[in-house]
């Protein structure tokens, strides 16, 4: 993992970073009780404009998953051009009492997902800025 | 009061790089206006729409600009079917007597590209490689194998369906049967699917006159009508597309929502049904969507689709003009190349891909990001 100073996440409302422990970030509303993610200032159930944050579980069980194995077009970003392009696992990650969440897996071996298998969360590079930033999103690895 | 289907027109559905989404869109309209024996002139509304091909008014430069009220229709997957439902609106309030519904389209090759601010995503969904439609379906499609035990010549037997349907009806793209093995080892593009088990974006044009049910027999002899249009959006928490989560406990999806509105609205069930069109973006779609819509118990696909029974001779036909897999997916237009077809079934005037049996109820369902649905029932 990149040290903290030359690094940022690719967008600030998913989890904290830096950060030594971190979370994904979701909103439960106050009246209906919904959990949504990535947090909002309103819930997506009800509408209700009172909501509070808080941190998923870290780890959950795959759900549904696939391999992307063509590069998308724009607005994806990536250290990839089409010529180097590697395939890369997608999935759903049910976080347990709490939502299935659409992830980035750190395995694209077909052979080696299975639904029901256990997963952590990860923060890793998705691209580098001019000025060598690293922007880092979130996936989730098999334990 | 019920609105009749009195003129149906196609522009042949694939690659015509001659001729722009609109002036396909142009052709589709002048030939439901001569199927419906009337003129553009005596239009007296137009509901339409395009994704990525313009604005459906647009049309009044190829038809002529009669100052006739025309809206322009963006709704997705939906398009065709929000334009027929606004048109069917537009004569049972008894504002209109005769009006035209139109869907074309043309996109570039290749997966589409949407923009994640247009659905109210954060930039990051795009940027980090979730804002792919086909990854969806995949997914989907590989919980629900799980689940019920879906086997992949399951899926190979929905695609070797289309291009066999496709083979017989001259307005379809891909028009080569492919074998069972062929599409099974086409590349794969999103496990499970092949490249040969997805629909392409493609171009094409659909245009509908719709009348008063008492004022049908003026323009045709085989008027059909619309029992049911029903469009439907997502619920916080269901699986849908573009959804960056779904809930722990189920929630029914776009398209349970539309079927079941559609069947009370027509009084009727699946089992009324003669012939289905249904969403079939990849193969799994079509087989999943067999159940939602209500006609088979989850699980049953299996055996349903070994034993042929959704083949144009089988016990529930689907897909009869080869859907979108040999059609392409022009968004603007499949939902209405479905009711084109269903007019064709009803009317037996289906040619080389009639279902060889009497034909009465007809069914659509159209599905989209970013969970949108829109069903219809038509009958004779």
């Amino acid at each position: 993992m990149r040290s903290e100073t030359n690094s940022r996440a690719v967008d600030a409302t998913l989890f904290d970073w830096p950060a030594s422990d971190p979370a994904l970030k979701a909103s439960r509303c106050l009246e209906c009780g919904a959990l949504a993610f990535p947090a909002g200032t309103n819930c997506r159930n009800c509408g209700a404009i009172a909501v509070t944050q808080e941190r998923l579980p870290r780890r959950g069980r795959l759900w549904a998953w696939t391999i992307q194995r063509f590069m998308p077009k724009a607005p994806y970003r990536s250290l990839e051009t089409l010529a180097t392009f590697t395939p890369y696992g997608v999935g759903y990650v049910e976080l347990p009492g709490a939502l299935c969440i659409e992830s980035r897996l750190t395995e694209n071996d077909p052979r080696k997902l299975r639904i029901g298998m256990e997963l952590e969360l990860v923060i890793y590079p998705q691209w580098l800025e001019e000025d060598g930033t690293a922007v880092m999103s979130f996936a989730f690895k098999p334990v | 009061m019920r609105v009749a289907i009195v003129g149906i027109g196609i522009h042949k559905f694939g690659r015509t790089p001659e001729l722009s989404g609109v002036q396909q869109g142009a052709c589709a309209a002048r030939s439901a206006l001569e199927d419906a024996g009337s003129r553009w002139q005596d239009m007296q509304f137009g509901y339409g729409g395009s994704y990525s091909a313009g604005n459906a008014d647009a049309l009044g430069n190829e038809l002529g600009l009669t100052g006739i009220p025309f809206t322009n229709v963006l709704n997705g997957c939906a398009t065709g079917g929000s334009a027929l439902l606004a048109g069917c609106r537009e004569i049972q309030s008894g504002a209109a007597d005769l009006g035209l519904v139109v869907g074309f389209d043309k996109h570039d090759r290749g997966a589409f590209n949407a923009s994640p601010a247009e659905y109210g995503l954060g930039a990051w969904y795009g940027e980090v490689g979730m804002m792919v439609t086909t990854q969806f379906f995949a997914m989907k499609l590989q919980r629900y194998m799980h689940q019920y035990d879906i086997s992949v010549d399951t899926l190979a037997r929905v695609a070797q369906k289309a291009y066999e349907n496709g083979a017989l009806n001259p307005n379809a793209w891909r028009r080569t049967p492919l074998g069972l093995e062929e599409i099974k080892s086409s590349p794969m593009v999103n496990d499970p699917l092949t490249k040969y088990m997805f629909c392409s974006p493609a171009e094409g044009a659909v245009a509908l006159v719709l009348c008063r049910e008492d004022h049908a027999h003026r323009y045709t002899r085989k008027p059909v009508f619309v029992s049911a249009a029903v469009m439907r959006t997502r619920l916080a928490g269901a699986f849908e597309v573009y959804g960056p989560t779904v809930s722990v406990t189920q929630v029914p999806n776009a398209t349970e929502l539309a079927s079941r509105a559609a069947f009370e609205m027509a009084g009727l069930g699946p089992r009324d049904i003669d012939v289905v069109q249904l969403q079939d973006t990849e193969c799994g779609a079509e087989i999943m969507h067999m159940a939602e819509n209500g006609f088979c118990a989850h699980g049953d696909q299996e055996h349903l689709l070994h034993d042929g029974q959704t083949r144009l001779d089988g016990r529930l036909p689907i897909n009869t003009d080869g859907g979108c897999l040999a059609n392409g997916e022009p968004i603007g237009a499949s939902g209405l190349r479905q009711i084109h077809e269903n007019v064709l079934q009803l009317r037996g005037a289906a040619g080389r891909h009639q279902v060889p049996r009497e034909i009465n109820t007809a069914y659509t369902h159209v599905y989209g990001a970013p969970g949108v649905s829109a069903v219809t029932i038509l009958q004779k």
